[in-house]
């Protein structure tokens, strides 16, 4: 399993436009990709290419997130996951 | 012919076909299983296959919008296939439940979540719930609940018209309203006259009429008749004769004596300030500042907002403009200001009330105001709604005079405020009756329900007496005024949909209202109606709808006293 971490840099938090780009990215790839904040339990984290799961979070700008895989070839595509997190999309 | 007899809530006459607005959805029934012969495996493809239809249909209607609707269909889209509802449907699907209850509680469940989380996410569970609508309405083979594109335009009929029905709503299509429920001050109603549509609401039995049957409806007196004949034709022609005629106003509101009253208009950004300027209003006796605030997460920025308000300015040089500070709160939740959990919102924090729980939006919009109001030429005044007290009234104009704001009012909704005028006027320049608020608050009625829209009607002669006792507080106010200078007490306004009647404004200009705004659509019919009447004339009218004993006697009185309106066909 491989694990990423990333800070929400929307200024409205991981809501709205923000989270429909960054499913719409989870759901375009082939590996299943979890999503929580940081610290809290895995078994807590939601399925990144829901939005409604994402908003469900209710991740606030700034705050720190865990993506994790069990796909151990997906390490690419979850630094362009990390790096959508890491753009302010509200800007 | 078949006559159906409502309230007319906006005037005019036409003829077309009747076009339903589909029922809302009935709930697939609790414990609904599957049926017999349905695999589990089968409804699963079917609600699989339903979602991806409602986003492609959502996508296409993207495609076709613009700015934050355009963001908000889209991000609904998403939704119709989104695997956490979809997943959370298969699921009970797989326990044996339908389809169609399958994915109405897994959107339940999802929209409980986003109301728990408040604010903005608390907005988007309407989203939801519109999409899980759209899927069971896929999956039974019905229309989805939404106003029905036709070519031809038609005359739409409904239980009754919420916000969100009416969002897409073209008026190039729809020819009239006509609805079984809804009062005169419902959503149908405002809707109706903000868009200049023949609009009639509470005609029960409507909903019966067959789709496409050619009707005739007139706006002003409340009929709906099917199987239209001559003499509905021959009444439709005299309207648009009589419609041409009343279709101007030359800029001038007085009486027949000559006593001015200017007409002034109500406006929800720039594009509104310009019609309502192209419509030779006197002024804008209104500026609703939502429009900069509303579908923002956020507050907007200062060079945003001053930019905003000085588009509607810059439409009116040299000319009145008096602008409403936020008014958010009730029916217009703003996640960064409101709290969307409150039992009550119309009597929560709302209005001025948000400056207690969130200081700072309020003065950092005045200074907006104030800038914008430096580089341009309009008379800017500014107004506080929901104003309860002289306190309140003091602290706001002590904000504007900060903000260098000069002429600081506020508006009178709260019945307090219009029994208080004379104490708060000691503290602002003038005030301005908000009566569809002041009617709700006055009657205790909620102005979205169809059943109190008796209640809801502001010639109750309850809201008249607080319209006069605002007045007379103007009145008070100057004999006690320190200043021996100021003979003339200082300017009482209204702003609400009552000014846009012309028989409630010839009512409101005897009771000593200096000034009326409404949507620009009405000020040609209620600048030709003060004209039939002298100050005196429309003195002995108040003074009769003040002392009646209902509503309709008011309503009933003042009409038999304006044969003008009847000969406008009004």
């Amino acid at each position: 399993m491989i694990e990423r971490t990333a800070t929400i840099a929307s200024t409205v938090g991981l809501h709205a436009r923000p989270a429909s780009i960054f499913a719409e990215a989870a759901g375009a790839i082939d590996a299943e990709v979890t999503i929580a904040r940081a610290g809290d339990p895995v078994d807590e984290a939601v399925d990144a290419d829901s939005m409604l799961a994402l908003m469900s979070l209710g991740v606030e700008h700034g705050e720190v997130v865990v993506l994790r895989t069990g796909d151990d070839t997906a390490g690419e595509a979850l630094d362009a996951l990390v790096t959508i997190l890491e753009t302010n999309h509200d800007a | 012919m078949h006559s159906f007899v409502g309230v007319g809530v906006f005037r005019g006459r036409v003829i077309g076909p009747v076009r339903h607005m589909p029922p809302a959805l009935a709930e697939p029934p609790v414990g609904e299983r599957l049926e017999g012969s349905t695999a589990p495996e089968t409804a699963a493809a079917a609600l699989k296959s339903a979602g991806a239809t409602v986003k492609e249909l959502l996508q296409e209607r993207a495609s076709r919008a613009e700015g934050a609707g355009k963001e908000v269909l889209e991000a609904t889209a998403l939704m119709a296939t989104d695997p956490m509802l979809i997943k959370a449907a298969i699921k009970l699907v797989n326990t044996g439940t339908s389809a169609e209850r399958a994915i109405w509680e897994a959107g339940e469940a999802v929209a409980d979540t986003l109301k728990g989380l408040g604010g903005y996410m608390a907005e988007r569970s309407h989203d939801v719930l519109d999409v899980r609508s759209r899927i069971v309405a896929v999956l039974r083979g019905v229309p989805a609940p939404e106003i029905p594109d036709f070519a031809e335009p038609f005359i739409l009929v409904a239980e009754d018209l919420a916000p969100a029905d009416t969002a897409t709503l073209d008026p190039s299509k729809v020819i009239a309203l006509v609805t079984a429920g809804g009062g005169p001050q419902s959503h149908t109603a405002i809707i109706a006259r903000n868009l200049g549509l023949p609009a009639v609401v509470a005609a029960a039995g409507v909903t019966g009429i067959a789709d496409g049957t050619q009707v005739f409806v007139d706006g002003a007196t409340g009929v709906v008749s099917t199987d239209p004949g001559a003499a509905e034709h021959a009444a439709v022609a005299e309207w648009q004769e009589k419609a041409s005629l009343l279709s101007v106003f030359d800029g001038s509101g007085r009486l027949a004596d000559g006593t001015l009253i200017p007409l002034l208009a109500n406006v929800g950004g720039a594009k509104d300030a310009q019609e309502a300027a192209a419509a030779n209003a006197q002024g804008v006796g209104l500026l609703r500042t939502e429009f900069c605030f509303l579908g923002n997460s956020t507050e907007p920025g200062h060079a945003d907002q001053v930019a905003a308000y000085k588009g509607v300015f810059d439409a009116f040089p040299g000319k009145k403009v008096v602008v409403r500070t936020l008014d958010a709160g009730a029916d217009k939740p703003l996640p960064f200001l409101t709290d969307a959990t409150e039992p009550n919102p119309a009597l929560g924090v709302r209005g001025y009330r948000t400056d207690l729980t969130t200081p700072g939006v309020l003065a950092r919009q005045l200074a907006a105001i104030a800038d914008a109001a430096a580089s341009s030429s309009a008379e800017v005044w500014v107004m506080a709604p929901m104003v309860s007290t002289a306190a309140e009234a003091a602290d706001f104009a002590a904000l504007c005079t900060a903000a260098g704001l000069r002429v600081p009012g506020v508006m009178v909704e709260v019945p307090s405020a219009a029994l208080t005028a004379r104490h708060i006027l000691d503290h602002v320049e003038f005030a301005s009756l908000g009566t569809n608020d002041l009617t709700q608050y006055a009657m205790a009625a909620d102005r979205q329900l169809g059943p109190l829209a008796a209640l809801n009607d502001p010639w109750q002669p309850a809201v008249l007496a607080l319209v006069q006792a605002t007045v007379e507080g103007a009145v008070s106010q100057v004999k006690h005024s320190a200043s021996l200078e100021t003979t003339s007490p200082k300017p009482v306004g209204v702003c609400g949909e009552a000014a846009a009647d012309p028989a409630l404004a010839v009512v409101l200009a005897g009771l000593g209202v200096s000034t009326l705004s409404m949507t620009q659509r009405a000020l040609p019919a209620v600048a030709a109606v003060l004209r039939t009447v002298t100050l005196p004339q429309a003195r002995a009218l108040a003074d009769r709808a003040v002392a009646a004993a209902s509503a309709a006697e008011a309503r009933e009185l003042v009409r038999a006293g304006l044969p003008a309106l009847a000969e406008l066909g009004l």
